[in-house]
């Protein structure tokens, strides 16, 4: 289960927007509760490390930047719980891609940008034996 | 030695929630081996089924990704920490990852590579892999046909052949790729069909034209990997500077009478061949195959280890020829390896480079026409059929042969006298400086050197160059003498 307010999750759409028709991508900063829900607290976005051409349909965020993610969330207190992207012209959903490429317990927040419009926007977190994702329970406060 | 290892948030559930764990190691692959064989269930979120680190899996010895030092390999001591730092990449549902357009393989094929396919080292990825590649062959000689037979054999989905030779006899004692059917036949054509017989599943593409420095990068382009099968220094250089600038490996073979080098030379991990040689040596230094021999073995041994560095390149296996040079004594029987290093320095690779688009490659290599023109010029030279002539005239001429005693067996100019070129100022006092002298060896090359080399000891007589040597006497006057 992940929290996260309307203010983050407009902040999403609006650099998917922005963005488009490439791929945008960040990491979405918070706590990690006791009983295993996520608090997102802010969003930490990222520049799109792909090459021009790969980028409609690919993103990737570094180790260097995740690790400098990781040094500003430590400053707050806070840990990186989460990654979010953008679909261009695709549906919200994971691709095959997106499940070799994640680790469980983090969450996948991805929006489906259709004609420079934000669209649909789920959260995904995969299952610990890495066979699929499953959709994750999403709880908005204003 | 004992290590740190930091575990990531998300994967603590799977080290009993521990954010940091210490093993004894020597290596960063033994530290991660260690860790997943305590905590099986990590192994699966860092490896994937062949058992490599999953490629967005980075790994880090205090600050440093162990890529950029031995990998696995990289040796640990007390005290450092490995961080496992995810590169985080994802994407919509359109699948063009070179790992995800990997092309399957037939059951026809499956049954062809099933040596390949049961070692896990190759397996159904590798096998899709090497389908997927595709390897430029600059040369069909010596080494360039164990290689193309060996990579069309392994399943290398796409092969270019550079050549603009023809099949000649003299080739067949090594040049296996071709047989004596294909005497007279362009190379390009009868390497294609021999490799198309071997497998008949990959596409073989030919080029039927010298390399040039016109020609190189938009041939290049086109292929993963380029293998040099040249026999020259200019080609050798237009090779390894096509290579950097357009950051393709490079797999390099040379031979020699009885000694082979190989190397692999990618300037974005390692040494290139100017890193080696900066410069080459003087024209004429270092004889060809053609005026040295070669045995014929030598090129079938370099050829395929050639080959074998190809497939690992594509295989992405550890411990390429890359910044190692491996020297082959066939006669000795002995290999022996060294250590390159990367130039700094290197005009062509270092950190400021002065070379940024290829050159005259000919000129480079002291083979531009200005300077042997001056040399040509002070030489004297006489066509075969000329010889002849003043020989049926009855001219008071001799003809001393500067070949060595093993090729005046071979075949021989009626009425010459022998004296090896490494003898003939030694013995300049058995030739007549009263009589015109002209001077043969089997192309034409040795003889103008033995000819300068008398001019500068202070030969008084009149010296001519035999042009083509005892090659053009066999071909123009008398065809009873053998070419070899």
């Amino acid at each position: 289960m992940i929290k996260i307010d309307n203010d983050n999750l407009s902040a999403i759409r609006s650099h998917g927007e922005q963005d488009y028709p490439y791929e945008c991508c960040g990491l979405l900063i918070g706590r990690f509760d006791a009983d295993g829900t996520k608090a997102v607290v802010e969003t930490y976005p990222i520049s799109n490390a792909r090459e021009e051409s790969a980028k409609r349909n690919r993103f990737l965020i570094e180790p260097a930047e995740l690790m400098q993610g990781e040094r500003y969330a430590a400053s707050k207190k806070l840990e990186v719980v989460g990654f979010y992207h953008s679909h261009p012209e695709s549906p919200a959903v994971p691709s095959q891609y997106d499940l070799e490429h994640a680790w469980p317990t983090y969450s996948y927040i991805i929006v489906s940008v259709r004609n420079q419009k934000a669209g649909d926007l789920f959260s995904w977190e995969q299952e610990p034996d890495r066979s699929k994702f499953e959709s994750e329970r999403m709880i908005t406060s204003a | 030695m004992s290590i740190t290892i930091a575990i990531p948030a998300p994967l603590r559930q799977f080290a009993r929630g521990q954010s940091q764990i210490e093993v004894e190691a020597k290596t960063a692959g033994e530290a991660l081996d260690v860790l997943t064989s305590t905590h099986a269930d990590l192994r699966r979120h860092l490896f994937n089924d062949q058992n490599s680190l999953r490629n967005f899996v980075n790994v880090y010895l205090n600050d440093e990704d162990i890529r950029h030092s031995s990998g696995p390999d990289t040796p640990v001591k007390d005290g450092d920490t490995l961080m496992i730092v995810p590169a985080i990449a994802g994407g919509a549902v359109i699948e063009e990852e070179v790992g995800q357009t990997l092309p399957e393989l037939s059951n026809e094929e499956i049954l062809r590579y099933s040596r390949h396919l049961i070692m896990p080292e190759v397996g159904m990825q590798g096998q899709r892999k090497l389908k997927a590649a595709s390897v430029l062959m600059i040369g069909t000689g010596g080494l360039g046909a164990p290689l193309g037979m060996y990579l069309a054999a392994a399943g290398v989905g796409r092969i270019g052949i550079v050549d603009f030779d023809v099949v000649e006899e003299s080739n067949l004692q090594r040049q296996i790729i071709h047989g004596s059917r294909d005497l007279g036949r362009r190379k390009v054509e009868s390497a294609r069909d021999r490799m198309r017989d071997i497998n008949p599943h990959i596409e073989i593409e030919t080029h039927e034209s010298r390399l040039t420095s016109q020609n190189a990068m938009g041939l290049f382009r086109n292929y993963d990997i380029i293998v040099d099968g040249t026999d020259n220094f200019p080609t050798r250089y237009l090779v390894n500077d096509a290579c950097v600038l357009s950051g393709k490996p490079n797999v390099y073979g040379s031979i020699f009478r009885f000694e082979g080098q190989s190397s692999v030379f990618w300037a974005e991990r390692g040494a290139c061949y100017r890193c080696l040689y900066p410069e080459p040596p003087p024209p004429g230094l270092v004889p060809s195959c053609a005026e040295g021999g070669v045995l014929g073995v030598l090129p079938g041994i370099v050829g395929a280890i050639q080959a074998n560095e190809t497939i690992k390149i594509i295989l992405g296996a550890p411990d390429i020829l890359v910044n190692r040079l491996l020297l082959f004594d066939a006669w000795a029987m002995k290999f022996r390896e060294f250590k390159l290093r990367k130039d700094p320095q290197c005009p062509v690779c270092g950190e400021n480079p002065t070379i940024k688009e290829l050159i005259d490659y000919e000129e480079f290599c002291g083979l531009g026409a200005p300077q042997t023109a001056a040399v040509e010029e002070k030489v004297d030279e006489i066509s075969a059929i000329e010889l002849n002539a003043r020989r049926l005239r009855g001219d008071n001429i001799q003809i001393i042969d500067v070949r060595e005693p093993h090729e005046f067996e071979i075949a021989r100019i009626p009425g010459t006298k022998l004296i090896p070129l490494n003898h003939v100022v030694g013995r300049m006092n058995e030739i007549d400086p009263e009589m015109d002298t002209i001077v043969h060896c089997k192309g034409g090359v040795r003889s103008a050197k033995a000819i300068e080399a008398l001019k500068r000891a202070g030969f008084s007589g009149k010296l001519i160059n035999l042009k083509g040597g005892i090659t053009a006497w066999a071909e123009d006057v008398d065809p009873r003498v053998a070419k070899y």
